[in-house]
């Protein structure tokens, strides 16, 4: 479907460019690439590029003049995959903007291939806070949440309970590395300590040995570093071990909704998460959610909600801009213009690429409390942005300091 | 038939020079980097007549060794490349010296055992990055002039590479050495009665093999920038066999068929997913079940038999016409 377009595509570059004529503005064409099918394919995958050709028809279909065009891949998390995906877009499809890329390894090489042909990068699956701290980029803009907010929103929320000894089950890539880093930082400065942490590859089935390593440890809390199926894997374990009934907790680090669906309210009630987008908060991201569902018969993530979000804003700033081709321009007008939707509530982009907005930190609902179907969060507190995502000094980014 | 090859070499060669003009450069580059290793890996298999389940240990450690050396070593390409192949080569010397005292499914074994110790090493080792692979890597400057960050630039770089891999494991083959290779594959026992040493050969062709591998791998990693867990991983090894099979394997040019066959089907499936492992298979048991000898193998043998039938139509001779029939199915001339 998508290689259809992108041949004839590719023919009408090959056209245009043996006529020799100047970079005419083109129609803008953007790509949106995750996980189709593995782990991370219910958080991001096609509802991703649903919300993303949401935002298109939100917006009227066309900027500056052209309908706006969606290509789509699967990556496999793999970073070399990514980073040949990407390439071909930015050098022979033509693409302008790459949108989503969870898995951190894949973002990272993704970021590499933007900031070198100036393209943009809107990062919402992703989660290292290194892709606006040492890997920063002029063009690339961290959406939706990072392993500093994570570790701020619910690392900080289970020292103040009094969790104060740690042990980390981490995903062995760059993303379980950052989050691990992140929230021990936040539990050190905290006066809490870390007793240790075991490693595992990403997309584990059998978490016994690890899950033995973390109950031997004597800790409070076992930080779970990882996401998708390998969290839930992790925490559905954790109760066959008797785990949480032995004494120690499961504090898993980055949850999203799709997550809980899978676990179910039993299994996962009183579980405290940080997310950046819950879709039954107000009226506004209500109508949104609504829209998502009867689409794809199930309620938005954080990551697809922050896909449409950051699809808009881009959009909007390229036709303000008056193209797309400059990416100076661009960035400028992204930068500029406040977050104002559902989602952002009067985030706006910093310098280094973060955008800034409120996280919330939410207690998951016992299957009594819940009002139906996907009604699973108890919003405990906002977090405001400057909070959440920590000052942009300490990021790291080279080109702001 | 050396005329024939060279006219085919000279054809060849303007087609590969004006190709980067026609289509994606790094893809040509792409399919480049794995003809060289599915030809390095057709030397082993095709005329040494040895099944190796693990030659990504080969491509992977050098792709691992040339991102290394030039991205925190600050290497320029060249020495990169001869880093990557050399720890290839050393790699190949210790697992070939080991792995060539058993035969058949067991050396395939071994091989692969060897194979998963490097990936293992590959995903714990600080160096290699784990998950994340050596990303970033700078393709730098040839000879310290030639900018390669432009891809054209690259492609014949890439491509000299290619035929220099090419045309020493075509030499290699043609040679009094490739000669005792083919009867050591066919007859082991008689080619010692001969007074040849044929460890000593399995031996060398191994590293050969390992070194040409590696300098696909390095090759790799100048194009994708990149050296990830991918190129040591077992598919890795899986896929090369499946390149060497399709094309024709102890053919010349089929492990470029089959390479680019598999890399174009890879590129052009991918909006399908996982749905090109699938593909893939299936064309592989077409393959096995209608043509064995694979594209160019059964190519080679139809232009084979159709010669020797013309052949005799002037002798009429219907005994003597079966036996040259049933001559023709035999391994053929490689071409």
């Amino acid at each position: 479907m998508n290689y259809r377009r992108t041949l004839a595509y590719a023919a009408a570059v090959a056209l245009t460019a043996g006529a020799g004529t100047a970079a005419a503005e083109g129609p803008v064409r953007i790509g949106v690439m995750n996980d189709m099918s593995g782990l991370y394919a219910d958080l991001a995958g096609p509802g991703s590029v649903v919300a993303a050709e949401m935002a298109i028809e939100d917006i009227g279909g066309e900027v500056l003049g052209h309908p706006v065009d969606v290509l789509s891949a699967d990556h496999q998390n793999r970073a070399d995959l990514a980073s040949t995906i990407a390439r071909q877009w930015f050098d022979d499809d033509g693409v302008h903007a790459i949108f989503d890329v969870p898995n951190s390894s894949a973002a990272l090489a993704v970021q590499e291939l933007a900031r070198e042909r100036e393209k943009f990068f809107f990062i919402s699956g992703a989660a290292t806070s290194r892709l606006t701290g040492d890997s920063c980029s002029p063009t690339g803009v961290h959406w939706t949440y990072d392993t500093t907010s994570l570790a701020n929103g619910t690392g900080q929320a289970v020292v103040q309970e009094g969790g104060d000894s740690w042990f980390f089950l981490t995903a062995d890539y760059a993303f379980g590395h950052s989050l691990e880093e992140d929230v021990s930082a936040v539990v050190e400065e905290a006066g809490g300590q870390v007793m240790g942490s075991v490693r595992h590859p990403l997309d584990t089935q059998d978490f016994s040995s690890y899950l033995l390593q973390a109950q031997g440890s004597g800790a409070e809390i076992i930080g779970l570093a990882n996401a998708g199926t390998d969290t839930t894997n992790a925490i559905r374990q954790a109760g066959e071990f008797g785990i949480v009934e032995a004494g120690q907790r499961l504090a898993g680090l980055l949850l999203f909704i799709t997550d809980i669906h899978a676990l179910g309210l039993e299994a996962a009630q009183d579980l405290v998460l940080t997310t950046g987008f819950y879709w039954n908060r107000n009226e506004e991201t209500r109508a949104f959610a609504e829209r998502f569902n009867e689409r794809t018969g199930q309620m938005p993530t954080m990551v697809q909600a922050g896909v449409y979000s950051s699809t808009r804003h881009f959009l909007n700033a390229v036709e303000e801009a008056g193209t797309v081709d400059e990416a100076q321009a661009v960035m400028e007008r992204v930068r500029a213009n406040p977050v104002d939707d559902f989602f952002g509530d009067g985030g706006h982009v910093r310098e280094d690429g973060r955008m800034v907005h409120d996280m919330y930190l939410v207690r998951v609902k016992s299957p009594e409390e819940s009002e139906g179907e996907w009604d699973y969060y108890e919003v405990l507190r906002t977090i405001p942005g400057e909070e959440a995502y920590g000052a942009m000094e300490d990021g790291g980014c080279q080109y702001v300091n | 038939m050396e005329r024939n090859h060279l006219i085919l070499a000279v054809v060849a060669v303007v087609a590969l020079l004006i190709a980067p003009h026609l289509l994606y450069s790094v893809f040509l580059m792409k399919v480049l980097c794995f003809a060289l290793f599915a030809c390095a890996f057709n030397l082993l298999l095709g005329y040494g007549g040895l099944l190796s389940f693990g030659h990504a240990a080969y491509f992977g450690s050098a792709s691992y060794v040339t991102a290394h050396t030039m991205k925190v070593w600050g290497f320029t390409p060249e020495l990169g490349i001869i880093a990557g192949m050399l720890a290839a080569a050393l790699l190949g010397l210790v697992f070939g010296w080991l792995a060539i005292r058993r035969a058949g499914i067991y050396f395939a074994m071994v091989t692969l055992a060897f194979a998963q110790m490097v990936y293992f090493y590959a995903l714990q080792a600080p160096f290699t990055g784990g998950e994340d692979g050596i990303q970033a890597v700078p393709r730098g400057e040839l000879f310290g002039f030639i900018d390669l960050r432009d891809d054209i630039s690259l492609y014949y770089f890439v491509l000299a590479l290619f035929l220099i891999g090419f045309f020493v494991l075509y030499r290699t083959v043609y040679s009094p050495f490739g000669q005792v290779l083919k009867a050591i594959r066919e007859n082991e026992p008689r080619a010692i009665s001969l007074g040849y040493r044929t460890n000593h050969f399995k031996l060398a062709t191994f590293v050969l093999s390992a070194t040409f591998s590696g300098m696909a791998g390095a090759a790799t990693v100048l194009v994708f920038q990149l050296a990830s867990l991918t190129y040591v991983e077992w598919q890795m090894s899986g896929e090369v066999v499946l390149m060497t099979l399709l094309g024709g394997m102890g053919t010349v040019l089929g492990p470029v068929v089959g390479a680019a066959l598999v890399v174009t089907l890879q590129t052009y499936l991918a909006p399908f997913g996982a749905w090109v492992t699938i593909i893939l298979g299936v064309i592989f048991v077409i393959c096995v079940l209608l043509f064995r000898r694979g594209i160019v193998g059964e190519a080679l043998a139809r232009f084979a038999f159709l010669k020797n039938d013309k052949a005799q139509l002037q002798r009429s001779d219907v005994a003597e016409a079966t036996v040259t029939k049933e001559a023709a199915h035999d391994p053929v001339k490689p071409l």
